[in-house]
């Protein structure tokens, strides 16, 4: 089943401010990325999956239902995590989540026990009866994230759940994110304006800018396609940069690595068989993967 | 250059996070009515501190302690002469500051502090229509007021009824008297909820909600006192409208006669313009209650 369709979709504001424009993109359950620099549409278009806007033109299904046609069956099974802060301080993250699982049509026992159980997944413990004023950053952003999961939704709309987090806080927070889309068997939307951090959970990759598409896709199939061998030798690079050559291995120079597409299992045994020949000392020898980041470095260097 | 690899999220810091699994809900999701319940319910114990601080508790209880007993005094006043000091719909009258004061601290409570904290988005994105939530808040606050007055009369009428000395047809007549002033209770909640919600729902901020419902509650009486002094009948008959406080009670004058005004007609008269205030009030609320909406329609998309 198709996660998120989109058709055409176009949403301006006031007929002069493009938020997205033309954005047609399929993509299937898992862990989705979606990538774009601020003001590229990113929370445009989550407003509108979950039926908050109308879009200008366009089709939309979310799950297989349509958010402007039916708004409440998709936030039924939809949970939504907002980019900016959002807690009432005074209240203890228990009795928050707790109150907004029965929002979302929890009966009063389950809403207490599904409440506890969300915020024990988002590793919040005995903190979790105290007021959520003074939480730190890190546990609010777990606090919204539980709310989200509380109702045990299909499908997670996270919009910059990292934001504001120090490194230990987004590589917990990136943690999490997989463990649920991977284990809990739960699709997971992840928003980030940084892509390096998206791209090391995402199974599909959606890149947008300016309310365009520049890319969807998997992310194996972003990567494996241009998979590369790096090589590094102590001495004599250019005496093997000259013996590749002759082998016919299209070799290309990125300071002291030797890059080498990678064909297939032979390549290997042709850069060690010439390493070897003439004997010089191997450092390394690694498969390297393209960082997706330079699959869009040229249109993003066209927009800067 | 570094594998843009997944060690990151293969090395989940183990103290954090005890993997017991995660169990998906099998159980019932209930619909829009109980939601609105559950939000309506919550509303009503925030209104009176339930739920909350013990700092949000102070302010509801020392109204609803102060409308208590007054109300226990003027039974036992009344148990006593033998004779009532105050009509319940009197006694609705005479409490209405504390009413409007009730509003000013308990309205803020229930939307201001919502568009504060930027609560609205996680409500918003769930089943539950927004005009729902609006409505759940505007019933919630009308129920505690009509309670604030409401329970008190109940006071009264007990007392009334356990020490009145024509037995059973002294309880009966003492009821007939009492359910008239519990609709005029019911007309004050509805009235204040309405525009006290209103004018909470503009801003986030809970003092500017407090001030702002004071205002347009006291404000308008000094309105009131000049039109009512003007050399012209009607214009007198008339400036009851022009406050919601007045308003009530020339409803009140108008649909009760009196049982609220004994006798004596008092400082407030309408003349002949009761359906005019009715009317009014009608209007009022609908009124209220439809930029209500309209202002949840906009806010926090």
């Amino acid at each position: 089943m198709t996660l998120i369709a989109t058709q055409s979709l176009t949403k301006t504001y006031g007929g002069r401010v493009t938020a997205l424009a033309d954005l047609t993109v399929a993509v299937e359950p898992g862990i989705i990325g979606l990538v774009g620099a601020n003001g590229a549409g990113k929370s445009t278009l989550i407003k509108i999956l979950l039926g908050l806007i109308a879009p200008t033109s366009g089709v939309v299904s979310v799950l297989g239902i349509d958010p402007t046609a039916d708004p409440a069956a998709v936030r039924n099974r939809v949970g939504y995590m907002p980019e900016h802060d959002c807690l009432p301080p005074d209240l203890s993250a228990a009795e928050l989540v707790t109150h907004l699982g029965r929002m979302s049509g929890l009966p009063r026992t389950a809403a207490r026990e599904r409440a506890s159980e969300a915020l024990r997944h988002v590793g919040l413990y005995e903190e979790r009866y105290r007021p959520v004023g003074g939480y730190s950053t890190g546990m609010k952003q777990r606090v919204k994230l539980a709310q989200a999961l509380v109702h045990d939704p299909d499908l997670l709309l996270l919009d910059e759940p990292t934001n504001g987090l120090d490194p230990a806080g987004r590589d917990a927070m990136l943690a999490l994110v997989h463990r649920i889309g991977t284990e809990f068997g739960i699709s997971v939307l992840v928003c980030s304006h940084l892509l390096g951090e998206v791209e090391r959970i995402c199974d599909t990759l959606i890149a947008i800018d300016g309310g365009r598409l520049l890319r969807a896709d998997n992310i194996s199939a972003m990567t494996t396609a241009t998979d590369v061998l790096a090589v590094e030798v102590s001495e004599g690079t250019e005496e093997l940069a000259a013996r590749l050559a002759e082998l016919k291995l299209p070799v290309a120079r990125d300071g002291r690595l030797l890059l080498v597409p990678l064909a297939d299992d032979g390549t290997y045994d042709l850069i060690l068989g010439a390493v070897a020949e003439l004997d010089l000392p191997l450092h390394r020898l690694d498969q390297r993967r393209h960082r997706v980041a330079e699959l869009f470095a040229t249109r993003e260097l066209a927009h800067a | 250059m570094p594998e843009p690899s997944t060690t990151a999220v293969r090395q989940t810091p183990s103290g954090v996070i005890h993997d017991i699994g995660y169990q998906r809900y099998e159980g019932p999701r209930l619909g829009r009515r109980q939601v609105f319940g559950a939000l309506y319910l919550h509303g009503l114990r925030t209104a009176f501190g339930f739920g909350r601080s013990a700092k949000a508790k102070i302010f509801p209880w020392l109204v609803v302690g102060i409308v208590s007993l007054v109300a226990v005094a003027l039974a036992a006043i009344r148990s006593q002469i033998g004779e009532p000091v105050a009509t319940y719909a009197q006694f609705a009258d005479a409490m209405s500051w504390l009413v409007i004061f009730f509003v000013a601290v308990v309205a803020p409570e229930l939307v201001s502090r919502d568009l504060r904290s930027g609560v609205l988005p996680l409500y918003f994105s769930r089943p539950l229509p927004r005009s729902d939530y609006a409505l759940a808040k505007l019933l919630a606050l009308s129920t505690s007021l009509w309670l604030l007055l409401g329970g008190p009369q109940l006071l009264m009428f007990l007392g009334a009824a356990f020490t009145t000395k024509q037995g059973m047809r002294g309880v009966w007549n003492e009821l007939l008297d009492l359910l008239p002033g519990l609709l005029y209770a019911g007309l004050w909640a509805v009235v204040f909820a309405s525009v006290g919600l209103l004018v909470a729902s503009l801003t986030g901020k809970r003092a500017f909600a407090a001030g702002g419902v004071v205002a347009v509650f006291l404000m308008t009486t000094p309105i009131v006192g000049v039109l009512s002094i003007l050399p012209s009948r009607a214009a007198n008959e008339l400036a009851g409208l022009a406050s919601p406080s007045t308003l009530v009670q020339g409803v009140g004058i108008w649909s009760l006669g009196d049982l609220l005004v004994e006798g004596d007609p008092g400082e407030m008269t309408i003349g002949g313009f009761g359906p005019l205030y009715a009317l009014a009030a009608v209007l009022l609320v609908a009124g209220a209650t439809a930029l209500l909406l309209a202002r949840y329609r906009k806010v926090a998309s």
